[in-house]
This record gives structure tokens, C-alpha cells and sequence, in this order.
């Protein structure tokens, strides 16, 4: 790990482009903190009006699932098509649903 | 050429030539992610230096052309200060001519806003807000190598002992300034500039360097030994193919 000591930590960077409500991940980049982090998002991942906020989330913060548990954790759902609203009939002139 | 062509064409040289330099840093900085900042901003400044050229060309009168004022004239016609022409050196002297350059680029085209020049105005009122960030991110910079490590702390005193005496030339007045009242800004509105360099100096465990002498000249065309060197590789493919695009 020696080799590692001068490497900076992992970042995950999400943005709000101007139109989403949502922050969506777009990628990662190194920094040495936390401010550094934010305006080298900003430089890396805005500079073509990308968004209008930013987040920054150390990633080694970040609890990811296993693709070892994959079968036990998504595959129950692949068969309970009764989970999803396609069983109504649409009145018609509803065009937006 | 009127003092407003020869004032617009000093503030577009600094931003075109420091432009260049930063561009050096392509493929070499320190850290991708800061890589692609010192680009960033040195776009920044290439589209200052385009506004202001072609404005320059243009109340000049001689129908010169950005392309033309920025490829087509020798050195002693580039009117840039010469902080903006030393090389890059260390990545810590970078930072430091930074810190200087932007801060006193951030108070000059504040005030500039208000300048009896709508044009200048104009372009001034879109810069600030770019400069504002390259002056936070020479300044994080700073804050950081001043206050980190030994080596790094000794590097970012050298680096600001490098740049420190050329900063003296952008506070200076001349003619051209003093017949530009209400549209050039005063040098003196600029302190404020120099001041929150000492300011972020001190933050950083920086001194103010004790050096007495500084240079001058490059408002007149006079550069340093650098400044051929960097119009060669600026102007060479220009002048070798005249008329090329792609």
C-alpha cells in the first residue's frame, strides 16, 4: 500500500443538469478534499453547461451490493409483472402517462 | 494607434499570451483533474483575448483582423505585461503568477464594468465571473502548498519569489491610462488586488518576498528573453500557411 500513499482519494461526482430534478451520477475523479473535489468536478465535468449542482461523495462512503447477491437480490422481482400498472385500461385522450 | 485600440490590445495581449502558457500545461500538469482546470481557464482567456483583439482591430480603424493582431505582429508591437510571458517553471511559480495575474485581473475587469466604453464594458461584465474562479482556484492552490508539506511550503516560496517582481508592472500608469478618464482604470483602483494577495499569503504561511528591483517595459513592447520563443510556436503554423483552416 506504500505505492498508494501519494495517490489522492476516489471521488463520485453527481450532477443536476438544468432540466433534472434529480442529481445523477456521471463519474469520478481524484482530490485531495473535499472542496478540491467539488471544483474539480466542476472543471472535469461542467464545462459544456453539463449542470447547475453538484455533489461530491467520497467513494470509499459508498455501500455497494455484491454481484454475488445478485440472484438473491433482484431476481424475485423479474416474475411479479403485477408490480408494474399496465393492467388498467387508459381512457382515451389521457396522452401522458 | 488612439490610446482605446492600444489600452483594449494591452488587456487582450496579457489574456492571449498567459493563454498560451497555461496551454503548456496540457498533458503535464500535476493531476489529470488539474490538467483540464489550468486548460479550462486558459480557454477562458483565449476568449477574453478574442473579444478584446477584435475590438482593438476594430476602433484601431486599420481593419486588422484578431487573427491578424495576434499572429501577423512581431514582438516589440505585443503590448502584454511580462509576468504573463515567463515560462511556467515550477508548477508552484504557476500557481503563484495565478494568484498575482487573477487577482488583479478580477479587480480590473470589476471595475471595468462600469467603464464609460460599452464594449469594454461588455466584455468586462462576462470576464469577471470566469476570473472570479481563477482567482479561488489559485488561491485553494496556494492555501494548500503554502500550508502543506515542508517541500511543498519551500516550492511555493520559491515559485512566488520567482513571479513576485513582475506583478509590480500591472499596478503601473502611463499615458495611454491617464487619457482613457472614465473609460481605462485607474491603477490605483487596483490595490485592492494586491492586498488580497498579501492576504492569502499570510493564510498560507507565506512571506512577502523582500525584492526591491522589478522589471517594466512590456507596455512598451519590451519582453523578456522568453517571449520569442513563445511567438514562434504561437504564430509559426499562421505564418507558414497563410490563409490555411480546417
Amino acid at each position: 500500500m506504500t505505492d498508494d500513499r501519494r495517490e489522492w482519494p476516489l471521488w463520485e461526482v453527481f450532477i443536476r443538469s438544468r432540466r433534472g430534478l434529480a442529481h445523477n451520477h456521471v463519474g469520478s475523479l481524484h482530490a485531495p478534499d473535499a472542496p478540491t473535489a467539488l471544483r474539480n468536478a466542476r472543471d472535469v465535468y461542467t464545462r459544456r453547461q453539463e449542470g447547475v449542482s453538484i455533489w461530491v461523495v467520497p467513494s470509499t462512503t459508498i455501500t455497494a451490493s455484491s454481484p454475488d447477491e445478485k440472484d438473491s437480490f433482484f431476481e424475485p422481482a423479474a416474475d411479479k409483472v403485477y408490480r408494474h400498472p399496465t393492467f388498467y385500461d387508459l381512457p382515451a385522450g389521457v396522452q401522458h402517462l | 494607434m488612439n490610446a482605446l485600440a492600444a489600452y483594449t490590445l494591452r488587456l487582450g495581449d496579457d489574456a492571449l499570451i498567459l493563454s498560451q502558457r497555461l496551454g503548456e500545461w496540457t498533458g503535464s500538469a500535476p493531476e489529470l483533474e488539474e490538467d483540464i482546470a489550468l486548460t479550462n481557464i486558459a480557454l477562458d482567456l483565449l476568449g477574453q483575448a478574442r473579444m478584446l483583439l477584435t475590438y482593438a482591430g476594430e476602433v484601431d480603424g486599420n481593419g486588422r483582423t484578431e487573427d491578424d493582431l495576434a499572429y501577423l505582429r512581431d514582438e516589440r508591437e505585443f503590448t502584454n505585461c511580462q509576468l504573463v510571458e515567463l515560462p511556467n517553471d515550477d508548477f508552484a511559480a504557476t500557481i503563484a503568477r495565478q494568484l498575482m495575474f487573477s487577482a488583479y485581473q478580477y479587480e480590473l475587469y470589476a471595475a471595468l464594468q462600469h467603464s464609460a466604453d460599452e464594449t469594454l464594458a461588455g466584455i468586462a461584465g462576462k470576464a469577471v465571473k470566469e476570473v472570479a474562479y481563477h482567482r479561488d482556484h489559485a488561491r485553494q492552490w496556494v492555501l494548500r502548498l503554502g500550508d502543506g508539506t515542508d517541500e511543498s511550503h519551500t516550492r511555493m516560496q520559491q515559485g512566488l519569489e520567482r513571479m513576485w517582481p513582475y506583478a509590480h508592472e500591472l499596478l503601473e500608469d502611463d499615458g495611454v491610462i491617464q487619457e482613457l478618464k472614465g473609460v481605462a482604470i485607474d491603477p490605483g483602483e487596483l490595490r485592492p488586488s494586491y492586498d488580497f494577495v498579501l492576504g492569502v499569503l499570510a493564510e498560507a504561511t507565506l512571506s512577502r518576498p523582500e525584492i526591491d528591483w522589478h522589471p517594466s517595459g512590456g507596455r512598451q513592447g519590451m519582453h523578456t528573453e522568453h517571449m520569442g520563443r513563445l511567438l514562434a510556436e504561437m504564430q509559426h503554423i499562421h505564418r507558414s500557411h497563410a490563409g490555411a483552416s480546417w
